[in-house]
């Protein structure tokens, strides 16, 4: 290689690492700065305006905000804990049926080969045809004639509707991992479907199980306008009041955006329990397609 | 997968019933039976004629278009791009990662708030770094159509864009080292190995993923309701968001669901191209 040829490349190498440097340093900001605002202004001691002074760092930081939502003092806080407790609730029951049905579903299809089975799956995709936000109106009334009126099952049947399509696509991709002859040996031993399904399939598909249980999650976390439409106020969850009230200026917003700190937690850390399981399925499945 | 190759027979068959059992009364009672509820709520002509009198629909649709347009097809490209960063192999880099994946592990209804106060003029976070960076007064964002509608979008592609890179970080990390080394001893190397090993490879997940998105994204409500709030004056409303307001702040629940449903001749030939493609790449769903 001629020194000048070497040179060269040695400047690109250079332009390059540069170049990914402001990358880095464009994305760092991107990604932080809605949350650093949240922080900014949940820091803020003051109640009224003053949260928004355009400032750009707290000039008197202050965890007032976060005490006031703790012990439920601030105004529009009052019921806080019993609506973190409904979040908490929906979100968790949306996580473990959407594991149960998809996993037994995907098992029935993919591992026992249940004839036209297969089109039950399809079928499965075809419930995205319509988007959620679009079926609001007739679950409602829906919900109505099933006496689910306002009741928090109403909101954990709409999340397991829209979670499993996408859950058991993810199960039967990372299920072709499992070799079918598995199966074979254990029936020859004699263990019956359900033994099969419990003491084979479970423990292995963990990490694909552990994607959809977060996935399943944070669906039922993120989503405002189910809980809004088929909940009375006395049964909201934190994140419809939030929404709410989310134009209105004369909110504690100091305490509000505590509130929405406090609120954004348990998926973080659920994620971050399950990183590994995470990685590992989403590298398999991609492997599928 | 071959399916048919056994026949199921006694007790399996029982239990293959009994498992699918769950899904089907889901499927049954909270996806068909709605479905067709808001097709038969929907099916009155004169429905149509309303919508199309209302000159609110067609800003909306304009404004959809334009919203599942760029928000999905610019998130697809840079995820596209970003996931490459990543693969660099600098500890980091490896750091970043999380930081850039928060986004989309944060509670949508939140982000959207803090997105609305960081925008919302003088006081907010962005015009403030403005004018302590630039020396200029930001506008008022959500006082103009195109301004709002582009706080939606860029809202939007915020939320997403880390899942999607992670899908794509995920594909390539699957892609063999030795297929580059190939291609690097043929003399291609950063963007021309980008172009004939890197997209090939991904193109068909790459297809799949955008259609899988413009459903998803067509269906958008939390970000446009919390963000541009679908003012002024209702200029940045999407179908998800008009149809709310129609069924439920204007008490016109049928005109609601029309509005929505007049969507229907995008949606269906999307899903269509789905399953097709889902079926090719040999995923017997």
């Amino acid at each position: 290689m001629s020194l000048a040829r070497g040179r060269r490349t040695r400047h690109r190498e250079i332009l390059t690492e540069a170049g990914s440097m402001v990358l880095g340093a464009v994305l760092f900001v991107w990604s932080l700065l809605p949350v650093y605002n949240m922080l900014l202004i949940a820091l803020d001691p003051e109640e009224g305006e003053i949260e928004f002074a355009g400032n750009l760092w707290p000039s008197e930081p202050s965890l007032d905000g976060f005490l006031e939502t703790v012990t439920q003092e601030a105004r529009y806080l009052e019921d806080f804990w019993s609506q973190f407790g409904n979040s908490v609730y929906i979100g968790l029951l949306t996580m473990v049926l959407t594991v149960l049905i998809s996993s037994l579903t995907s098992f029935a299809v993919g591992r026992l080969r249940l004839g036209r089975g297969s089109l039950l799956t399809s079928a499965a995709l075809l419930t995205y045809a319509i988007p959620a936000a679009f079926l609001i109106v007739p679950y409602y009334r829906i919900m109505h004639s099933y006496g689910l009126a306002d009741s928090l099952w109403a909101v954990v049947a709409a999340q397991v509707t829209f979670a499993t399509p996408f859950a058991i696509l993810i199960m039967q991709l990372y299920a072709r991992l499992i070799p079918l002859e598995l199966d074979d040996v254990a029936r020859i031993d004699g263990a019956s479907a359900l033994q099969v399904y419990l003491r084979i399939y479970l423990p292995l598909m963990a990490p694909a199980l552990a994607v959809v249980a977060f996935y399943a999650l944070l669906l039922a976390w993120n989503d405002y306008l189910y809980p809004a439409v088929l909940l009375s106020p006395r049964n909201m969850t934190v994140a419809v009041v939030q929404g709410q009230l989310f134009t209105d200026t004369d909110a504690p917003w100091n305490a509000m955006m505590a509130a929405a700190i406090i609120y954004v937690l348990p998926p973080l850390a659920l994620l971050f329990a399950l990183r590994r399981y995470v990685v590992a399925s989403l590298t398999t499945v991609n492997s599928g397609i | 997968m071959p399916s048919g190759a056994r026949r199921l027979h006694g007790p399996d068959f029982a239990w293959a019933i009994a498992f699918v059992v769950p899904y089907a009364v889901v499927v049954v009672a909270f996806a068909a039976y709605p479905i067709g509820y808001a097709l038969w709520m929907a099916s009155r002509p004169s429905l149509y004629a309303d919508l199309v009198a209302d000159r609110l629909y067609l800003t909306t649709v304009i404004n959809t278009l334009f919203f599942v347009g760029l928000g999905v097809n610019l998130k697809m490209f840079l995820a596209l791009l970003l996931s490459g960063f990543f693969m660099r192999r600098r500890r980091w880099i490896r750091a970043l990662l999380p930081i850039f994946i928060l986004p989309w592990a944060l509670a949508a209804v939140q982000a959207c708030i803090s997105f609305h106060w960081m925008l919302i003029g003088e006081q907010g976070l962005v015009d403030g770094v403005l004018a302590a960076l630039f020396g200029i007064d930001g506008p008022i964002w959500f006082n103009n159509r195109w301004l709002g509608l582009g706080s939606n979008i860029v809202a939007y592609i915020w939320k997403w864009l880390p899942f999607w890179t992670l899908i794509f970080l995920a594909a390539r990390m699957t892609i063999p080292r030795r297929i580059y080394e190939a291609a690097v001893v043929d003399g291609a190397t950063g963007l021309r190995s980008f172009i004939h090993v890197t997209f090939p490879l991904l193109a068909n997940l790459y297809l799949l993923c955008t259609l899988l998105s413009t459903l998803w994204t067509l269906g958008e409500f939390t970000t446009v309701y919390l963000v541009s709030g679908g003012g002024p004056a209702g200029s940045t409303e999407v179908l998800a968001t008009l149809g709310f307001r129609y069924a439920f702040d204007a008490s016109k629940p049928a005109l609601g669901v029309a509005a929505v449903m007049s969507a229907l001749p995008v949606l269906i030939p999307i899903v269509i191209l789905l399953m097709r493609r889902l079926q090719t790449s040999e995923l017997q769903l």
